[in-house]
């Protein structure tokens, strides 16, 4: 049985928690074909595989495991009238919203009044972070042993090394004793865990030693791993005996279709560039969800879906409002790790985002300021925290601009 | 088709194949690249064919990585072994490659300049060129070739055009000519180590890890063990293998666009230096580095060589600076202190060595196997051809063919950077090459070669190939 892919409104690519809650809220909003995509044989994205709470809160008002708020995310999708589709790859995504894609019938081309991006993150992989050494069985990141111990009930090794404390960190050391594997060691190169309160203390309590300041130097191992040597900041070097590494955290968006197509890529998220309203350099294409940046939660990503669903909508009903002008928003600033909205379509509008949001690439004191080329108009003091959500509100940059740019700084305190 | 022997290759579970009292024409100790066209080319020749390989898979040495560019021989050694049988393989590559279903693309390369002193080289490379009968080869100035690579830097001062230089599918190629051997009745061996060998009344006795072989001929294509055989067999080596490390770094797909065509350096006495380069799978690649050491298994990479590989990338295309890392990867070449290949026939005791094939043995594997097979017929070798050959069904990987995912039926995507299908795996997992390593299996699907390099995939692979590898993925785990 072929699908029939005729008129259809908007089309969602990938049906994780921000794509899910975007088709819903398409759905609510009176929006007629609106499909999901999704690659994966089952719809959900990475809670189906995040097998502990918690999870639904803001959704549901629920605290629920990963896999149960998937499954509660699909069904209120489906109730809404969404049609999701999965086991089906998006292949290409060219201009003006035609798509090819493959499935079990074959590639085909289709195309839709408005397409939305919701491709998510991943994890960055042993090569893209350069790790030396031996390339042996046993290296995977979190996602990976995830979906072995809760999918298909394996697991890869007994006695792992974990690279990395965000919260995923966390995150593996709870699969991992799901599936009693015993991690031997919590590596970050940092001088304290990335993740904050109370996870921050949880890996020394779990059983897992904490080694702060050390960096992952090799890999060693002929066919399974074996150790791996670490060098902390005096530049000592050191080996820990282990049979596997969990390379968790370090995420990046999944942006495959938009590297390799037509859209816009911002450099610093890795994600697609977009205005506050989620809008790709196509203006038939949307964002939204953590393609837009290196990670936020599913509650997030979720609310992210939702807002930019609403926007989608006006738009098909030819209500959103023209776009005066646009400003650029720019930052050669190393402290500021990313940013996005990249770009502030004029005028704001209340359907639209109504933050910049910012991470900082270090911990420290001082201010971020907002210059244009008259001066700065705006700042606030600020302690950052490495890979900590800052938010600037976008009306307040428009309080006194010039139609150009607006650059962002972080002033470090003295 | 109504052979019987291409049922060999479609289907069944992969089972290890039994050794049998069977006296074999010719063993071939070693399945790389080379060893693959050599089983070709002596099973077509007529000749009953073992293959023995060490490794659960083929290609698992030196043939595991490579620049996979088909070279013309415009830099070899003059009047030397390799540049005869790269020039032969790149004819014959072109002869068959269509049969058998193998892409190439004919992208050529381009020697660039990068200094002066370096343009001072640029006049004997282009001498050198001619004579080896790269007829085509030329000069050409900073400004034409700004003109068809246009996202190389300004400081290019000068360059030679070789347009006949191509880029091909490393893997699928051997594969090709392994199974075109195969289905014409050549065995092979896979997970079998030599041990001993005794040479007694024109036939060998071979002692392997899986039983006796009896065979009247050996070849010696051992690659980087290829010293230590002849060693262990003969009882001497007139060479000695020091592994040369190449380290490479892949860009992310989107990076391929930037270049056409393949960008060779002015290359020193040693290496060919660092090469940019297209591969057929559609990524830009850098490397290799030129590292010699002992150890003939230690492929590591390390950050630091990575970093200047990616920092030479981006000093000559500026736009690679923004560019994702897709992978790094080390190969190991078979190096000597020859600079030629040491192919060698010790007709004493109906044996060749095909040694020190130290970086050009994609491109001269047909070459070197058409050059061993002449020497064994000098030893008054006889065998009657196969007059109509199988032609084997090939694994279209290359980006820009009719990949699976374009045709109906192929079940659906498993691994979704590199659109491999699951029909595509299920095949690589049957049949008598049956990938039987996660690495075997990557050389004939491509899954887990892609951007997210097994993050969305391995643990579908991890259940599609348990009883199907030596050594398993991951083990069943009792959750709690």
């Amino acid at each position: 049985m072929t699908d029939d892919f005729s008129n259809i409104d908007v089309i969602v690519i990938g049906a994780g928690p921000a794509g899910i809650a975007a088709a819903t809220k398409l759905k609510q909003l009176g929006v007629k074909r609106v499909v999901a995509f999704e690659r994966e044989e089952k719809a959900g994205g990475i809670p189906r595989h995040c097998a502990h709470p918690p999870f639904g809160m803001r959704e549901f008002k629920q605290i629920l495991t990963g896999p149960q708020y998937a499954k509660k995310l699909v069904k209120t999708a489906l109730e809404a009238g969404v049609k999701i589709l999965t086991s089906i790859n998006v292949v290409e995504a060219r201009e003006g919203g035609r798509l090819l894609i493959t499935s079990n019938a074959g590639a085909q081309e289709i195309s839709a009044k408005r397409i939305i991006y919701a491709t998510g993150v991943r994890e960055n992989s042993r090569s893209a972070r350069l790790i030396s050494g031996m390339r042996t069985k046993g290296i995977i990141n979190t996602g990976v042993l995830q979906q072995m111990v809760f999918f298909q009930k394996l697991k890869p090794f007994k006695r792992p090394v974990i690279i990395g404390s965000e919260l995923v960190a966390f995150s593996a050391i709870l699969t991992c004793r799901h599936a009693k594997i015993k991690p031997v060691a919590m590596i970050e190169a940092g001088s304290k865990a990335i993740a904050q309160f109370p996870m921050q203390f949880s890996a020394p309590l779990l059983g897992v030693p904490l080694h702060l300041n050390s960096k992952l130097t090799k890999i060693i191992g002929s066919t399974q791993v074996s150790e791996i040597e670490i060098e902390n900041s005096d530049g000592k070097k050191k080996t820990i005996e282990c049979d596997g590494v969990i390379l968790s955290g370090n995420f990046t968006p999944e942006a495959s279709l938009a590297r390799m197509g037509h859209l816009e890529i911002d450099v610093a998220t890795g994600g697609v560039k977009v205005d506050q309203y989620g809008r790709c350099s196509d203006p038939v294409y949307f964002a939204a969800g953590n393609l837009l940046r290196p990670v936020e939660t599913a509650g997030w990503s979720w609310n992210e879906g939702q807002i930019i669903a609403a926007i989608v909508a006006k738009d098909l009903q030819g209500k959103l409002e023209k776009t005066a002008s646009k400003i650029e928003v720019f930052s050669r600033d190393p402290m500021i790790k990313l940013f996005m909205p990249q770009e502030i379509s004029l005028p704001q509008n209340v359907s639209a985002m109504q933050h910049i949001q910012l991470r900082f690439s270090a911990n420290a004191r001082g201010e971020i300021v907002a210059l244009n080329s008259k001066g700065i108009i705006w700042r606030k003091s600020i302690k950052t925290q490495k890979e900590k959500r800052f938010l600037i509100p976008i009306t307040q940059l428009l309080k006194d601009f010039d139609k150009e740019k607006i650059e962002l700084k972080f002033l470090q305190k003295r | 088709m109504d052979n019987p022997n291409q049922d060999k290759l479609a289907s069944g579970k992969p089972e290890t194949k039994q050794l049998t009292d069977n006296v074999f024409d010719i063993t071939i100790i070693g399945a790389g690249v080379v060893g693959c066209a050599i089983a070709r080319r002596f099973t077509l020749a007529g000749a009953k064919v073992a293959v023995v390989e060490k490794a659960s898979d083929i290609l698992d040495g030196a043939s595991k990585a490579n620049s996979a560019i088909l070279h013309t021989g415009f830099d070899a050694p003059k009047d030397s072994i390799e540049l005869s049988c790269v020039q032969n393989g790149y004819e014959e590559y072109k002869k068959i490659h269509a049969d058998l279903g193998l892409p190439i693309d004919n992208c050529g390369a381009y020697v660039v300049a990068w200094n002066e002193k370096e343009q001072q080289k640029l006049e004997s490379i282009l001498q050198k060129a001619h004579a080896n009968g790269v007829s085509d080869t030329h000069l050409i100035s900073a400004k034409q070739l700004a003109k068809s690579e246009n996202n190389l830097t300004s400081h290019a001062r000068a360059a030679i055009s070789i347009p006949d230089e191509a880029i091909i599918d490393p893997w699928s190629a051997p594969y090709a000519y392994l199974k075109q051997a195969i289905i014409n009745g050549a065995e092979v061996f896979t997970s079998c180590e030599v041990e001993t060998g005794q040479f007694e009344n024109g036939q060998w006795l071979i002692k392997t890890s899986r039983g006796i072989l009896r065979t009247k001929y050996i070849i010696n294509a051992a690659g980087l063990y290829g010293d230590l055989l002849d060693k262990k067999l003969l009882g001497e080596t007139g060479f000695n293998i020091t592994p040369r490390k190449g380290q490479f770094v892949v860009f992310d797909k989107a990076a391929a666009s930037l270049i056409n065509s393949v960008i060779l350096p002015v290359p020193t006495k040693r290496t060919k230096g660092i090469v940019i380069f297209r591969t057929i799978f559609g990524n830009l690649a850098i490397g290799p580095t030129a590292e010699d050491q002992v150890s003939r298994t230690n492929n590591s990479t390390d950050e630091k060589s990575i970093k200047q590989l990616i920092a030479a990338g981006v000093e000559r295309i500026p736009l690679l600076k923004d560019m994702p890392i897709t992978a790094t990867y080390a190969g190991l070449r078979p190096a000597s202190e020859f600079s030629d290949y040491q192919i060698k026939a010790n007709e004493a005791k109906n044996w060749i060595t095909i040694g020190a094939i130290r970086s050009t043995g994609l491109s001269g594997a047909l070459g070197i196997a058409n050059y061993a097979f002449e020497l064994y017929q000098k030893s008054g070798n006889k065998h009657k051809k196969i007059r109509k050959p199988q032609i084997p069904q090939t694994v279209i990987l290359a980006e820009k063919s009719q990949r699976d995912w374009k045709n109906k039926d192929h079940g659906k995507i498993i691994c979704h950077c590199e659109l491999v299908s699951e029909r595509e795996i299920k095949q690589a997992l049957s049949g008598e090459l049956a990938a039987k390593s996660l690495a075997g299996l990557k050389r004939q699907t491509r899954v887990t070669m892609g951007r997210c390099q097994g993050f969305f995939c391995s643990a579908n692979l991890a259940k599609i190939t348990k009883t199907h590898f030596e050594i398993p993925l991951a083990s069943e785990s009792k959750n709690d």
